[in-house]
């Protein structure tokens, strides 16, 4: 590095925010966060949701606030804004998320309001209706977008079979859904055993948990134990060819075989994958964008769920380039899977890996998703300051173990959506092509 | 209930050389943000170089005087930091997100790119052809790219600045040259024209020491003189409509000027509300009106200005709906909604407590965006640039709180069809 470009100051070990924990009788995991920067207070419940319906899951997400016995949706929307607040939910293949905040005096009331919810969303026929037509026209819409046509593909290529293949429902299967689902869908699987809570903000946490235990221990437990099969076994072969025609871009999609978090390899997966296209200082963007211009944002990220964790390699490279893109990313893998990096890429691939994780504990938001998001997986703030240790201590030979044994071509699940005709003749000089 | 603010504690001082310089010091948590900001944008790109000033954010990233390419993107991230840069309407910055320790760093590489960044041949093909791919992801290969902040400008305003596409043309942008680019760096990218924000985790003597030891040398140049933009208000309706070769759904965006947000400040924030009274949350008129009652839309949005950033934009600018249809949605009938309903609110006056709830959700938005220290620094030094006034981010959840009822009939009064411009989506797909 230039000698004139000043050194950094060493940071310290992570420091890990005042925060309490507590349990209620009904199951719920509460977790209580101090970070008193601005006056508000930020709210992150996860509920289990492995192999919900997935029409039913997103119906019941966007209508959880729409409406209980007493209070219709004006009321709730309105009395959650008197405080500043806002409750929204959603839901992923593995959990239903209620993300919220407002302003910290609010709290008490934000709780009241949610708890409500919980213990009587009414899912009124209007408001289902409305939102199952929103929620039709959002997925039309996603089905016209590449990016998200490229992704269906993929999501079939690599999860067959599994609860995973498919992540987005037909429109008509949202449309047919009743509020009577809602309603046993709720009774089922919106319960707190299992769930877990994270309140950060302008609090003091002991008293912040206080509230929630006033609020929520009403909340009646039942919910059921569903887990996920393991995820098929990934691995290479031919290229899945789907055609989009009049795209103007090809869609480059690949899948190669992951670890979790828990993994040992986990800290050098990491590391390795920084390297190669998980951050812009990346051989990838380097490579493609930087060097040669074929695309804007390539992008390579390990994408964690319960059932297992799996790297994906993103770029949309314009049409003309498609196999030249393809041709440098496979060349790139493979210098990752058979050469060691440098050290200096190695040290700065770490420094930012570690740098990250200090960034996204510096915002309420940020404290609240991540620890919320670690409570998915049964680890917590403690395991994310170890986690900083092991980043710290990873060697060389590891990252290149990790490079060698997760970022081999001859594993790459390659799907690419685009303009078929087009392209085809000389993506088959690199590997075969099947026509999805 | 009270709206709260923050007292972030804010130095400003000026270098000999020009340079406006505002230090935020915040040590609750163990990281800084650092920006540029320049007092230029797309409204300041001449004729036939649509797109100009977003190419050249792109080659401030290609090496300076000190750094090779990419050398900014390694000493950044190897820091643990992230960066990044943006164009807007009237600014442009640049900003690393980093832990306290990379602060000099972050210093040392925004003042090698003040003193001029490395513009060659090899750079501006290749940012060409990054921008041309940018394009093409956000505009040309998605539905509804570039709608509507792209697409009402040319309805809503007659001069180039105004109206002209910011992404730019690619015939436009391929014409771009190495010369072309060292004068607009010349002309916008002086001393005199910028701001350096810091906000975070550091000592404001220490802070300025680095900063002075820095960005001291750059050889001064003053701001150009800005010049105004100014265009008189629409006096007829103006529509127009394009097809959507990949939209599903039919849209449409409609618009009416505002007060000008700098000069005519406390006659614009009762617009800034007016926006969320109509949209946000299921409660908001419009929402409740034409998404849970009519259904004559499936979303609708409302924001000041085409980015959507209340208090980093100059005049002229907009408030501005955004309205998302259910196959075979009628446009007419979705204007003439509108305006029903901002006479409804012209006529009637608000209900008990809407406008109190709409100001406490707005602040807990506007608190909760400044929260992480980039996003401040940027606000800082936009306030700074644009107001002389950094300290406002402490001001605002008052001075919004302070807004009247009356305000808000009144603004709502002046959104008549005769001073709309819209812009309608028509799908090239079916649903």
């Amino acid at each position: 590095m230039s000698s004139v470009v000043p050194d950094l100051t060493p940071a310290g070990p992570l420091v890990v925010p005042e925060r309490a924990e507590r349990t209620l009788p009904n199951g719920l995991h509460v977790i209580a966060i101090r970070r008193s920067s601005i006056p508000l207070v930020e709210l992150r419940l996860r509920v289990p949701f492995a192999q919900a319906d997935l029409a039913r899951g997103g119906l019941l997400a966007g209508t959880l606030f729409a409406g209980t016995d007493e209070m219709d949706i004006y009321a709730i929307t309105t009395e959650l804004q008197a405080v500043g607040g806002g409750l929204a939910a959603g839901t992923d293949l593995d959990r239903l998320t209620i993300s919220g905040n407002c302003l910290v005096d609010g709290l008490d009331r934000l709780l009241e309001l949610l708890a409500l919810t919980l213990n009587g969303a009414a899912y009124p026929s209007g408001e289902v209706e409305t939102e199952a037509e929103r929620i039709a026209d959002r997925i039309s819409l996603a089905r016209t977008q590449p990016g998200h046509l490229a992704r269906v593909a993929l999501l079939k290529r690599i999860y067959p079979g599994h609860p995973y293949e498919v992540q987005t429902p037909d429109p008509e299967q949202v449309r047919a859904v009743t509020r009577e689902d809602l309603a046993a869908m709720h009774a089922a699987r919106v319960r707190p055993d299992g769930a877990s809570l994270v309140l950060v903000g302008d609090v003091v946490p002991e008293k912040a948990l206080d509230s929630v235990a006033q609020a929520l221990s009403g909340w009646t437990p039942g919910a059921p134990e569903v887990s996920f099969p393991d995820l098929p076994a990934l691995g290479g072969g031919p290229i899945t060819l789907v055609d989009r025609p009049g795209s103007v871009q090809s869609c480059l999609r690949i899948a190669l075989p992951g670890v979790p978090r828990s993994h040992p390899d986990h800290p050098a997966l990491t590391l390795a994958n920084l390297v190669f296209g998980g951050y812009f200082s990346s051989r990838l963007v380097g490579n493609i964008r930087e060097d040669k211009g074929y695309t804007y944002s390539p992008h390579s990220g390990v994408e964690h769920s319960l059932a297992g964790s799996t790297i994906m390699i993103s770029a949309d490279v314009a049409t003309e380039v498609t196999a030249p893109a393809l041709l440098e990313t496979l060349y790139e893998l493979g210098r990752l899977a058979v050469l060691p990096p440098d050290t200096e890429e190695l040290e700065q691939a770490r420094e930012y890996a570690l740098g990250s994780l200090r960034l996204g504990m510096a915002t309420q938001a940020g404290i609240a998703s991540l620890t919320s998001m670690l409570e998915g997986f049964g680890l917590d703030l403690d395991w994310l300051a170890a986690h900083c240790d092991r980043l710290a201590a990873v060697t060389l030979e590891e990252v290149a173990a990790a490079g060698a044994r997760y970022f081999s071509p001859a594993n790459a699940a390659i799907v690419i959506l685009g303009e078929a005709d087009v392209i085809e003749p000389s993506l088959k000089a690199l590997a075969g092509v099947v026509r999805a | 209930m009270r709206i709260p603010a923050t007292s972030y504690t804010i130095e400003r001082f000026t270098l000999a050389n020009g340079l406006r310089v505002v230090l935020q010091p915040d040590s609750s948590a163990p990281v800084v943000g650092v920006t540029v900001v320049y007092d230029v944008g797309i409204r300041s790109e001449p004729e036939g170089r649509t797109g100009f000033a977003h190419l050249f954010e792109h080659l401030m990233f290609q090496g300076s005087e000190n750094l090779e390419k990419l050398a900014h993107f390694k000493y950044v991230q190897g820091a643990g930091g992230t960066f990044n840069g943006s164009t807007h309407f009237d600014y442009t910055d640049y900003y690393e997100s980093l832990p306290a320790g990379a602060l000099e760093r972050a210093l040392f590489l925004e003042a090698d790119r003040m003193r001029g960044p490395r513009l060659n041949e090899e750079n501006v093909r290749n940012q060409i052809d990054v921008v041309k791919e940018e394009i093409r992801v956000n505009v040309l290969n998605r539905p509804y790219g570039g709608f509507p902040w792209l697409k009402l400008p040319p309805v809503m305003f007659d001069t180039f600045a105004n109206a002209h596409d910011g992404y730019g043309s690619f015939v436009d942008l391929e014409s771009a040259t190495v010369e072309a680019a060292a004068g607009f760096f010349a002309e916008y990218y002086a001393t005199g024209n910028a701001v350096l924000a810091v906000s975070g985790d550091f000592e404001v003597a220490a802070a300025r020491a680095m900063v002075e030891k820095h960005f001291g040398n750059i050889p001064g140049r003053p701001a150009p003189v800005r010049p105004s933009f100014a265009e008189p208000d629409l006096t007829a309706e103006r529509r127009d409509s394009y097809t959507d070769a990949m939209a599903p759904l039919p849209a449409v965006a409609l618009a009416w000027r505002v007060p000008d947000p700098i000069v005519e400040f406390s006659a614009y924030l009762p617009y800034v509300l007016l926006a969320e009274v109509l949209t946000d949350g299921e409660a908001a008129r419009l929402q409740e009106r034409m998404v849970l009652r009519d259904r004559t839309a499936t979303s609708v949005g409302g924001y000041i200005g085409f980015m959507g950033e209340p208090f980093e934009v100059r005049d002229p600018t907009v408030l501005l709906l955004q309205v998302f249809m259910p196959p075979g949605g009628d446009t007419d009938k979705v204007l003439r909604t509108v305006d029903e309903e901002l006479e409804r609110l012209a006529t009637d006056g608000l209900a008990e407590g809407e406008l109190a709830r709409i100001q406490a959700r707005f602040v807990t938005h506007f608190l909760r965006e400044t929260d992480a220290v980039t996003n401040r620094a940027v606000r800082l030094a936009v306030l700074e640039l644009q107001h002389g006034n950094p300290a406002l981010i402490n001001d605002l959840p008052r001075l919004l709180g302070e807004v009247t009822e009356a305000q808000i009939i009144a603004a709502a009064a002046t959104l008549r069809p005769q001073r709309r411009a819209s812009i309608e989506v028509i799908p090239g797909v079916s649903a």
